[in-house]
């Protein structure tokens, strides 16, 4: 990596790759935050603006993802999955092959390094599935910061084995028992924590959402996906792929993979989201595909809310998805329509994590299971001698509890 | 005349401050939240902040966030308060028609209502202004301009948090009062507010001729007799809104008396204040 925000993309873009002064990406972005948190956002800016122009800092970066982390990830040609989808070729960019089994390890070391950098004293998280609470704890602990981490009751019941090693890493998790008890739930409590002590704490935002810098800082962290996809691919089959497919709950993964593409025309860019159980308010979490633009937890995106403002319920399968907003540069990709963005239902993703484990001896999570089943359906349509690179976001050990309940099997 | 430009400047002339209670609209019901707003005034409430239930408020404590919540989960719609308000604009005694109301919003109903249908129906519901505590000042020009042409004050908040500089850039675009926030945190009652509180708002003072108030952490009659000293006006929410909480187990009779005589006690320490001040 030269610099965190470099593409590696040597053609041209219509598409701006970076947000205005004011964090806006399009219309979407922004800082819609209490003035209480403003003085520490503009810091967090600064902050970030001088990490990523001190080559020490990358290089430290750098060393901890290569040595650390594992990084490169694989590109894995997965030839049986492919032959099952019945077309296009399918390649999978292991991030379940990372150090916590998932790409939120990326982004939550870099961010933690800032945190470190500002001297901040005390790290807080907000998290669903658990992957981003078990990455800053992981971090917190490889630097000796202390780390907070909000869960919402509902995705500690579904998540108990990253509960466990967050407290084994010496994290402190918080349960939410405020609204829907999920993710939304925790990222309100999170905000409020930072609220009364953003002077000695950083607060490490999981996905591409949020006030700006955070949109961005979480981008260009994940942005080491695309890049090494983007070589990868070249290296293997002397071109680039005609797809790119990646689930998107807030969408740290998707950022990660698409941004180094998007300035390659030829390359078809696809985000998976939660379609759940179907179409109606409360039993899917399809914020793009069926949410309006508004503001939710600090910026104006796509969100699923009423007429009057108010967030939805909304309902996942996977608890990482489980979340009514989405990072406002994808509610940008989306209507300048360089991104397409489809559903996914949660029983099209059950079937694919099966597929995936039985075809090739890989356990995705289920998250990554929603961009697996909707690259079965990319893959038929493009046909055979077309590539398509899925990003594989996870590993699914944290949902084998959750898999085997609904199978009526459960392990416990 | 706007009627808050109006309440400052009579309270100037008679070197007194302004209480101002904030409840939250449609908490336990809104025919609740209809009585108690005469019922304040009567006790001695000089502008009233009306809380529009919000699903997501990160500035708000478990108090606040609580009575949303409640007031959500049995369907108030913004439609419905502002009908409420309409009523009681049009129908109250003269001192009811006559105080201050101004919502305390999430720029994420605003945004989804659109800023001209918010503001046009604010304005005829008989509302005065508006707080958009999710809205900082980089983002809310236009909704200040538009504001402006409604005769609406679109009011600003300042916190510890807020370096120097740009409190002053804040004050000057502010309108109607400032309010400054006691505390780096979010909204609910505290036994002791910072130290340097007195001296930060002094300073403030030095900065602007607007009406300064106080927000977050007030509760109790000593707080606000302490406080008169350097505010003009004082907010007290979370210690109102408890008092509603556990509505199930009392008659709306009752509980409008209650938070009356607790408003009332407070009333009186300000005006204890102002006689010694």
């Amino acid at each position: 990596m030269s610099h965190p925000a470099s593409t590696g993309s040597s053609t041209s873009t219509t598409i701006a790759q970076a947000p205005d002064a004011l964090g806006r990406f399009g219309a979407f972005g922004g800082r819609f935050v209490p003035e209480t948190l403003m003085d520490a956002l503009n810091q967090l800016s600064a902050a970030y603006e001088e990490a990523k122009a001190d080559p020490e800092f990358v290089r430290e970066l750098e060393y901890y993802w290569k040595d650390y982390v594992g990084r490169p990830s694989s590109l894995y040609r997965a030839d049986r999955l492919t032959k099952f989808a019945g077309g296009a070729e399918i390649y999978l960019k292991r991030e379940d092959l990372n150090h916590t089994g998932a790409h939120k390890i990326n982004n939550a070391i870099g961010q933690v390094m800032i945190a470190r950098r500002m001297g901040k004293k005390r790290v807080i998280a907000e998290t669903g599935a658990g992957q981003h609470g078990v990455a800053t704890a992981t971090a917190c602990a490889l630097f000796g910061i202390s780390c907070t981490v909000y869960m919402g009751e509902e995705d500690i019941r579904r998540q108990k084995l990253n509960v466990f090693n967050m407290r084994t890493m010496g994290a402190t998790v918080v349960p939410v028992s405020s609204g829907s008890k999920t993710l939304r739930d925790a990222t309100n409590e999170a905000f409020r924590d930072w609220m009364g002590s953003s002077k000695e704490t950083h607060y490490t935002i999981g996905s591409v959402v949020g006030p700006h810098p955070f949109p961005t800082i979480v981008r260009d962290f994940q942005s080491v996906i695309g890049r090494e996809a983007r070589a990868q691919i070249q290296e293997k089959a002397g071109r680039l792929p005609d797809a790119v497919v990646a689930c998107v709950g807030g969408g740290s993964n998707a950022a990660g993979i698409f941004y180094p593409f998007i300035g390659d025309e030829s390359v078809e860019l696809i985000g998976a989201e939660a379609g759940g159980r179907g179409r109606k308010s409360g039993d899917h979490a399809a914020s793009l595909t069926q949410g309006k633009p508004g503001v939710l937890h600090g910026s104006f995106s796509y969100v699923l809310q009423d007429d009057d403002g108010q967030t939805q319920d909304v309902h996942s399968i996977s608890a990482g998805l489980d979340y009514p907003g989405v990072g406002p540069e994808h509610a940008y990709w989306k209507d300048s329509g360089r991104v397409r963005y489809e559903s996914v239902t949660d029983a099209e993703a059950l079937a694919a994590y099966g597929e995936a484990a039985r075809q090739e001896g890989i356990l995705p999570a289920l998250e990554s299971s929603h961009a697996i089943a909707q690259a079965f359906k990319e893959a038929k349509r493009l046909g055979p001698g077309k590539i398509l690179i899925t990003c594989l976001s996870g590993r699914g050990d944290k949902d084998a509890f959750e898999v085997a309940r609904l199978r009526g099997e459960p392990i416990t | 005349m706007n009627r808050i430009d109006a309440l400052f400047a009579r309270l100037k002339a008679e070197n007194r401050r302004a209480l101002m209670p904030f409840l939250t609209a449609g908490d336990p019901d809104l025919a609740t939240t209809a009585a108690l707003i005469p019922e304040l005034v009567r006790r001695g409430a000089s502008m009233l902040e009306i809380g529009i239930p919000y699903s997501d408020p990160v500035a708000d404590g478990p108090v606040i966030a609580a009575s949303y919540h409640r007031a959500l989960t049995q369907g108030v719609k913004v439609a419905h308060i502002f009908q409420t308000l309409r009523t009681l604009r049009a129908e109250g005694s003269d001192a009811v028609r006559d105080t201050p109301l101004v919502s305390m919003v999430s720029y994420s109903i605003v945004n989804r209502m659109g800023v001209d249908r918010y503001l046009n129906d604010a304005a005829t519901a008989g509302l005065d202004g508006l707080i958009v505590p999710d809205l900082p000042v980089e983002e809310s020009a236009s909704l200040q301009d538009k504001a402006t042409r409604r005769n609406l004050k679109l009011i600003q908040l300042i916190t510890p948090t807020t370096p120097r500089a740009r409190a002053v850039e804040i004050a000057r675009l502010t309108t109607g009062f400032i309010y400054y926030v006691s505390v780096a945190g979010i909204t609910g009652e505290r036994k002791a507010l910072p130290e340097d509180l007195k001296a930060n708002v002094a300073w403030l003072r030095t900065q602007t001729d607007l009406p300064i108030c106080i927000g977050f952490g007030i509760s109790s009659p000593e707080q606000v007799e302490e406080l008169a000293e350097v505010a003009d006006g004082l907010i007290v929410g979370s210690a109102l809104v408890r008092r509603l909480a556990d509505s199930a187990t009392r008659s709306r009779a009752d509980l409008v008396k209650e938070v009356g005589d607790f408003i009332g006690s407070l009333a009186d320490a300000l005006n204890a204040g102002d006689a010694v001040g």
